[in-house]
């Protein structure tokens, strides 16, 4: 019965993983196309979540202010949107983010060290969780866009019937497998066999060479953020129905960390294996060592495992090895 | 430059409360994890002081100011607020926080400021003797656990013998101070006890749940906080884990924690020493001078939620408290040494409540040179999803001091030999 129990933490670990992995792949987009460790895609997944709940329910964006500045008290338009459009609209106004983001923040700063540009991912996170709060408020948000939750009957028959012991699947991690795995799929797809694709891919490899055949830096930029919106509008959903819509929720990023260290920062299969990895290798620790160190080992041992890998890879698994000579 | 220098000054001169005025600053977090909480709590604390001014002209006819300051639940902000305020003439602090109450409470004793932590903080300063400046009524951690005991013997026959009882906690100074008195409990009623730690914020609980699945305990207790509670009681949910027998400190005890949860969250219960809801007088005058004017805290939308009661309720004790002052110093514009005796002679009983607009609103609070904790009593509310209502489904119940107050002299006294202190009283 043992190895079952571990057997079934495994499972979940991997599960957990995955939902890891979601966020960082927003990571590694921006990485890979511009050298930028976004800071802010934590805060990106939390505004796009926000966004859709606000869209879903009808609420009016500055209620508070609006209502502060002119001594009104709206609140609704007295409308909901569908899931699906809800999800179209927010998917656009991250695209709106991204050509915000490029024009306002980016345009600016070519040219100057990665340091300065991850600063100013910080000053951006920093805006957006304020943007987010006046826009839509901070109180806790109920995100349903029909996902389901909850054990899984029919695995935990399955398993009972098969081994004895009815095994707990959450449906909510089973549809984010899936969802990751498509959105992986997609992604791999979109840079191996699209021209934008192609040139996202080209200017990851080298900014210079890239320009001088005719690839636009600024559009890639853009569409890398837009994309990268995207994924976090995903992870927003699938952690927003997990645990409400949240400030706590822009706080995954620092789950996503150990991800890429572990994986590497330029790789989207390695995101995927690092969240596995690490999804797999803190629960498992939690179960077999937790209970005699006073438990909670998750959030730290998540970056030792990280650290180990890098004493043998200190690019990551997946991550691209960087030869600098002198 | 002249006209600039003067233009300053009249702004600062401006925002820093009127010396004369009674200041109350709210340290208070509206951002951050837990921001969604303290809102909600900030809200009803400025409001009911609102209510005083705009009904009463304040108490005693001072007015009463509440600057606040953003701690967003971290402890060096709120050590960083509770310096830049107290020297507008702070009277009380209430920081809604045990980390940032254990670094206030030598400052507060260096600086004779009362500090005022209403169901968290150090639970031992329940002992006036030692922490002359604390005050922790009407209920602190300790008398939650023993209250949640209480009331699992209740629903056990009387007998919790050979019953497993699991407690999940926020792995912080606040999650970790009952475990103390509930392993005391767990050896006087013999059941057993698992702790279950949970790193902040607690949105990744997989592994303790399906621990508590293998293990099917019979109770699960939670000292959680923010996003850890909707967290907890969705994997309870998750595997099917009886609501009825999951049990909430009072800090997991508000609409934030069950609404996201939706209809799986029906039957979950959780302590309360506050009442909910609007049904009570109070709100008829808290409407015509507060709301109606629009001077409500963000407009009144949490009006009558858990936590914007518990706000108001904090804000009840400490007008009366300063009401009392005032009497016994004979003068309107106290001190906080002379808040603390009006702390020490405050005896807030159910005709006062019932006076103040709030009946059966709290247990009966009366304190004195060595109890600043008071009675210590708690009741159960119970989620009713449907109706998106907080029930309340006990009577005020009083803990076992029998078993908390050796504990709560041991504590208190070993800290009074750490720090020096002579006891007083």
């Amino acid at each position: 019965m043992e190895f079952l129990y571990a057997s079934e933490v495994l499972v979940n670990g991997l599960m957990a993983g995955v939902m890891y992995a979601l966020v960082a792949l927003g990571f590694v987009l921006i990485y890979k196309a511009s050298g930028v460790f976004n800071y802010a895609q934590g805060v990106m997944a939390l505004f796009a979540a926000m966004t859709l709940v606000g869209i879903m329910e009808g609420r009016v964006p500055f209620a508070h202010l609006i209502n502060a500045l002119f001594g009104v008290h709206v609140s609704h338009f007295g409308w909901t949107v569908p899931a699906f459009f809800g999800i179209a609209l927010t998917a656009l106004i991250m695209v709106g983010l991204a050509i915000a983001v490029e024009k306002l923040v980016l345009k600016h700063l070519v040219g100057q060290e990665p340091i300065i540009l991850f600063m100013a991912t910080i000053g951006l996170a920093w805006f957006l969780e304020g943007l987010g709060d006046v826009m839509w408020g901070a109180d806790v948000k109920v995100l349903d866009v029909g996902l389901p939750q909850g054990i899984s009957d029919g695995i935990e028959a399955a398993t009972n019937d098969w081994l004895g012991y009815g095994f707990f699947i959450d449906r909510l991690d089973i549809w984010a497998t899936v969802i990751a795995a498509a959105l992986v799929a997609g992604l791999v797809g979109f840079s191996q066999y699209t021209k934008q694709g192609r040139a996202m891919r080209a200017v990851a490899d080298d900014h210079q060479a890239a320009l001088s055949v005719g690839i636009s830096l600024r559009f890639i930029w853009i569409m890398v953020w837009s994309i990268a919106g995207f994924v976090a509008l995903v992870a927003g959903i699938m952690w927003g129905t997990k645990s409400g819509v949240q400030f706590s929720l822009s706080l995954i990023a620092l789950k996503a960390l150990p991800v890429l260290m572990l994986g590497g920062f330029t790789s989207i299969p390695g995101a995927i294996v690092g969240g596995l990895i690490i999804g797999m290798g803190e629960k498992l620790f939690e179960y077999f060592i937790g209970p005699m160190v006073g438990g909670a080992t998750e959030n730290w041992f998540a970056y030792v495992l990280a650290l180990l890998f890098l004493v043998f890879r200190p690019q990551g698994l997946f991550g691209e090895r960087i030869i600098e000579r002198v | 430059m002249k006209m600039k220098l003067a233009t300053a000054l009249t702004a600062l001169l401006v925002a820093a409360p009127a010396m004369a005025d009674l200041v109350v600053p709210n340290l208070s977090y509206r951002t951050g994890p837990y921001g969604a909480n303290g809102t909600q709590y900030a809200d009803g604390f400025n409001d009911y002081f609102t209510l005083l001014n705009e009904r009463d002209g304040g108490i005693g006819g001072e007015k009463i100011q509440t600057p606040e300051c953003e701690t967003a639940y971290n402890t060096e902000k709120g050590v960083e607020c509770y310096e830049a305020t107290k020297g507008n003439g702070a009277l009380v602090y209430n920081p809604l926080s045990t980390g940032i109450t254990y670094q206030l409470i030598p400052k507060v004793s260096a600086d004779k400021i009362v500090l005022y932590t209403p169901g968290y903080g150090r639970t031992s300063a329940k002992n006036g003797k030692v922490f002359e400046w604390v005050f922790n009524a009407p209920a602190n951690y300790w008398d939650g656990a023993s209250v949640a005991v209480k009331y699992l013997l209740d629903q056990s026959g009387g007998d919790l013998k050979g019953k497993k009882v699991a407690l999940v906690y926020h792995n912080s100074a606040y999650g970790k101070e009952p475990i103390r008195t509930l392993q005391d409990l767990s050896k006087k009623h013999g059941f057993t006890l698992t702790e279950l730690p949970i790193d902040p914020p607690g949105q990744e609980q997989k592994s303790q749940w399906l621990q508590i699945r293998r293990d099917k305990p019979d109770y699960v207790v939670m000292w959680g906080w923010g996003v850890m509670n909707q967290t907890a009681i969705q994997e309870a949910a998750n595997i099917r884990f009886p609501m009825e027998n999951f049990i909430g400190i009072w800090w997991s005890g508000s609409e934030v924690d069950v609404l996201p949860v939706g209809e799986a969250a029906n039957g979950y219960k959780s302590l309360t020493f506050n009442g909910v809801g609007t049904d009570y007088p109070v709100y008829d005058d808290m409407k015509k001078f507060v709301i109606e004017p629009g001077k409500a805290s963000q407009g009144g939308q949490f009006v009558g939620s858990a936590l914007y009661s518990r706000g108001m309720y904090a804000a009840v004790v400490i007008a009366e408290a300063i009401k009392k002052a005032q009497e016994l110093a004979g003068t309107p514009a106290i001190n906080p040494t002379q808040l603390r005796d009006g702390f020490e002679a405050l005896d807030i009983t159910p005709d006062r409540l019932k006076e103040i607009g709030l009946p059966d609103f709290g247990p009966e609070i009366k304190m004195s040179c060595d109890n600043h904790g008071g009675s210590g009593m708690a009741r159960l509310q119970q989620w009713d999803a449907a109706a998106k209502q907080w029930k309340l489904i006990t009577e005020f119940t009083a803990p076992d001091q029998d078993v908390l107050n050796p504990l709560i002299a041991a504590d208190s006294e070993a800290f009074a030999a750490e720090a020096g202190i002579k006891p007083r009283c």
